[in-house]
Parts: C-alpha cells; sequence; structure tokens
C-alpha cells in the first residue's frame, strides 16, 4: 500500500473517539488499524458505529498520543490521595448558597 | 382496458422489484464470501458489512414482489427456491470476487450506478419502493465512498496495484451496460411514473467513472462487445455455482426455522 507497505506489513494504528450525541464530548472507543486517515474513518464507522453509537467520529493516529508509563503514575498520581483539600468534597457548602 | 392496463402494470412492478432484488441479493452473496478471507480484520468487517446492507435491500425488495404478487409465497422462498433462469440480476453482479482489486472494481461500477438510480426511484409514485429506495441510498452512498476511496488507493497504489485495478477493469467493463439496460417492462413503469429511465443516469456514471479512473491512473477500456442477458435470466457460469451455494441448506432441509 504506502511507502513502506510490503504485504503483510501491518497498518498504522488509529484512536477512534465517538461523540454520542451533539454537545457530549468525543469518548475514546478503542483503535483501528488504517493506511491513512479516510479509510481509518470509515474503518472506526464500520467497527464502531453500526448499532447508532455515535453522530461524529474522530480518529487520531496513536503515534501522536502522548501517554504517561506505568512508571509514573506513583509521582503523577498518588499525592492527590492525601490531600484532600484538592477534593470538592472537603469543602462544606455554607447555608443559602443556592444552584451548586 | 383499464384492469389489462392494471395487470400489466403489476405483473412489470413485480419483474422490475425481483430485477432489482436479484441484483442485490447476487452482490451481497459475493461480498459475503470475503468474510473471514478480506486482507485485513478492518476490512472484513466492512465487506461484511456491505454485504448485509445489500441483503437487506434484496429482501425489502423481493418482500416487497410478493407482497405484490399474493400468491403466498415469502421472499426466502424467492431467494432460495428458484433455478438459476429464474434469477433475473445483471451479471456483473454474480462475477466471481477473483481478488480483492476485482471485487473493488465491480462494486465501484455498481455503486455509482446505485447511487444515482436510486436518488431518481425515491420519487417512485410507488410509495413503498420510493421508501426502499430513500433507506437503500443512505447505505449505497456509504458503500460508493468506500468502493470509490478504494479505488484512488490500488489504482494510484503500487505499479503492482494499478495493474491489478486495471486488469479487473478490463475484464469487467464488458458487463457494465447492462446497468443500463432496458426493455418494454421499463418502458411501461416509466410512463406510470414508478421508475425512471436508466439513461439519464448514464451521462452522469460515466463522468464519475472517467473523474475517479484519471485520478486513479486507470485508463477506460476502449468500446468493445457488451453482454446482457441477466435480466431475461441468461447468466455466465458462475451463478448456477453460487446459487448451489446460496440455497443448499435451504433446500436440504425444507421449512426449517432458525
Amino acid at each position: 500500500m504506502s511507502e513502506n507497505g510490503k504485504p503483510g506489513t501491518q497498518w498504522s494504528s488509529w484512536e477512534v473517539f465517538v461523540q454520542a450525541k451533539s454537545g457530549d464530548p468525543h469518548v475514546h472507543v478503542g483503535n483501528v488499524h488504517a493506511p491513512d486517515g479516510e479509510l481509518a474513518i470509515q474503518n472506526a464507522r464500520d467497527v464502531y458505529t453500526r448499532r447508532n453509537e455515535g453522530i461524529s467520529l474522530w480518529v487520531v493516529p496513536s503515534e501522536n498520543i502522548i501517554a504517561t508509563s506505568p512508571s509514573d503514575s506513583g509521582p503523577f498520581f498518588d499525592p492527590a490521595n492525601d490531600k484532600i483539600f484538592r477534593h470538592t468534597k472537603f469543602y462544606s457548602t455554607p447555608k443559602g448558597v443556592r444552584g451548586v | 382496458m383499464t384492469t389489462n392496463t392494471e395487470e400489466n402494470t403489476r405483473k412489470n412492478i413485480i419483474e422490475f422489484l425481483i430485477r432489482f432484488g436479484d441484483d442485490r441479493l447476487i452482490l451481497g452473496h459475493r461480498l459475503s464470501e470475503w468474510c473471514g478471507h478480506a486482507p485485513i480484520l478492518e476490512e472484513d468487517i466492512a465487506l461484511a458489512n456491505i454485504a448485509l446492507d445489500c441483503i437487506g435491500q434484496a429482501s425489502s425488495l423481493l418482500k416487497l414482489a410478493v407482497e405484490i404478487e399474493g400468491e403466498n409465497r415469502s421472499e426466502d422462498d424467492l431467494a432460495y427456491l428458484r433455478n438459476e433462469r429464474e434469477f433475473k440480476n445483471i451479471q456483473l453482479v454474480e462475477q466471481p470476487n477473483e481478488d480483492f482489486a476485482y471485487t473493488i472494481v465491480r462494486q465501484f461500477f455498481y455503486d455509482t450506478f446505485a447511487v444515482l438510480y436510486l436518488e431518481k426511484l425515491q420519487n417512485s409514485s410507488l410509495e413503498d419502493l420510493a421508501g426502499i429506495a430513500a433507506k437503500s441510498l443512505k447505505e449505497s452512498k456509504y458503500h460508493f465512498r468506500h468502493s470509490k476511496e478504494w479505488m484512488l488507493r490500488l489504482g494510484d497504489g503500487t505499479e503492482f496495484s494499478n495493474q491489478k485495478v486495471q486488469s479487473a477493469v478490463n475484464d469487467l467493463w464488458q458487463f457494465t451496460d447492462e446497468l443500463f439496460y432496458e426493455d418494454e417492462i421499463n418502458t411501461q413503469l416509466i410512463e406510470a411514473g414508478i421508475i425512471f429511465p436508466a439513461d439519464e443516469i448514464k451521462t452522469e456514471w460515466i463522468k464519475i467513472i472517467n473523474e475517479i479512473f484519471s485520478r486513479a491512473k486507470i485508463l477506460l477500456p476502449r468500446d468493445g462487445g457488451m453482454i446482457y442477458g441477466g435480466r431475461n435470466g441468461i447468466h455466465s457460469e458462475y451463478l448456477g455455482h453460487l446459487l448451489a451455494e446460496m440455497q443448499i441448506v435451504a433446500r436440504s432441509y425444507p421449512n426449517a426455522k432458525w
């Protein structure tokens, strides 16, 4: 297919995001293989939206996702546990406040 | 006199629905043969989805045919219990899959026609037919997008993929004019406002084929002989084998339910 495409070579991977209805965020649902963006959209449509799951699709090359690594999980996420003041439930709502 | 014309129209509608339904049934079955064999998982799913759409469209059209016929037959009877000569699909759709390029070219010729014709047919004065056409059009537009994009990628891909597409085009071109085949059945239904002349869309069909071929670096075959016959039950050697496989379960276990 493409310039690196020998027969049998796997196509590149694309992450798929589906928006269920207007105004909703696009939610990650999985990934597909495709040689380019247009075919990634088509493959995503066939794999993830055949049963009315959504009204809009995004595909992003998987290699463009910058991710944390498992070894980051301690320094990145653990400190949140003992800083309870970072959570809204730490604060009580004063009487008389409406619409919260 | 009036009753005669009405009876004639009724018969012609049934025949048209069977012709149009058989195109989709046979093409759908051909595509389903890819299931589990496509070059990549995603494409396997895509081809199976398109196959299911085609068979669904066939089911609606043949169901309408037997309803109008009123002889207590079902659409399954039409699909599984007719013989080769009773099938009225064009010969293009019964041609074997050969390889992926061949399948895509066959589909591209057909989808381009289907989209253009269904756009007309959704205005049919026969309400049920108009409804089926409108629903099928949405599906066919997606099928067209799929086959068109593959034409561009394979045609304008590697030298090898280009050759594959070109050779499929050269082989299948002779079956394309049958898409536009019309006889007295069409003429009468056109007069009744139930269907539309296929030659109205022929120019547009050729325009789209030319445009995609030029972008895909594929050459239009020189005008040669065209093959017809499917609409009158004359088929290539391939249909019989397809039917044998498609019908064996239904014929081996008559009236089985599952």
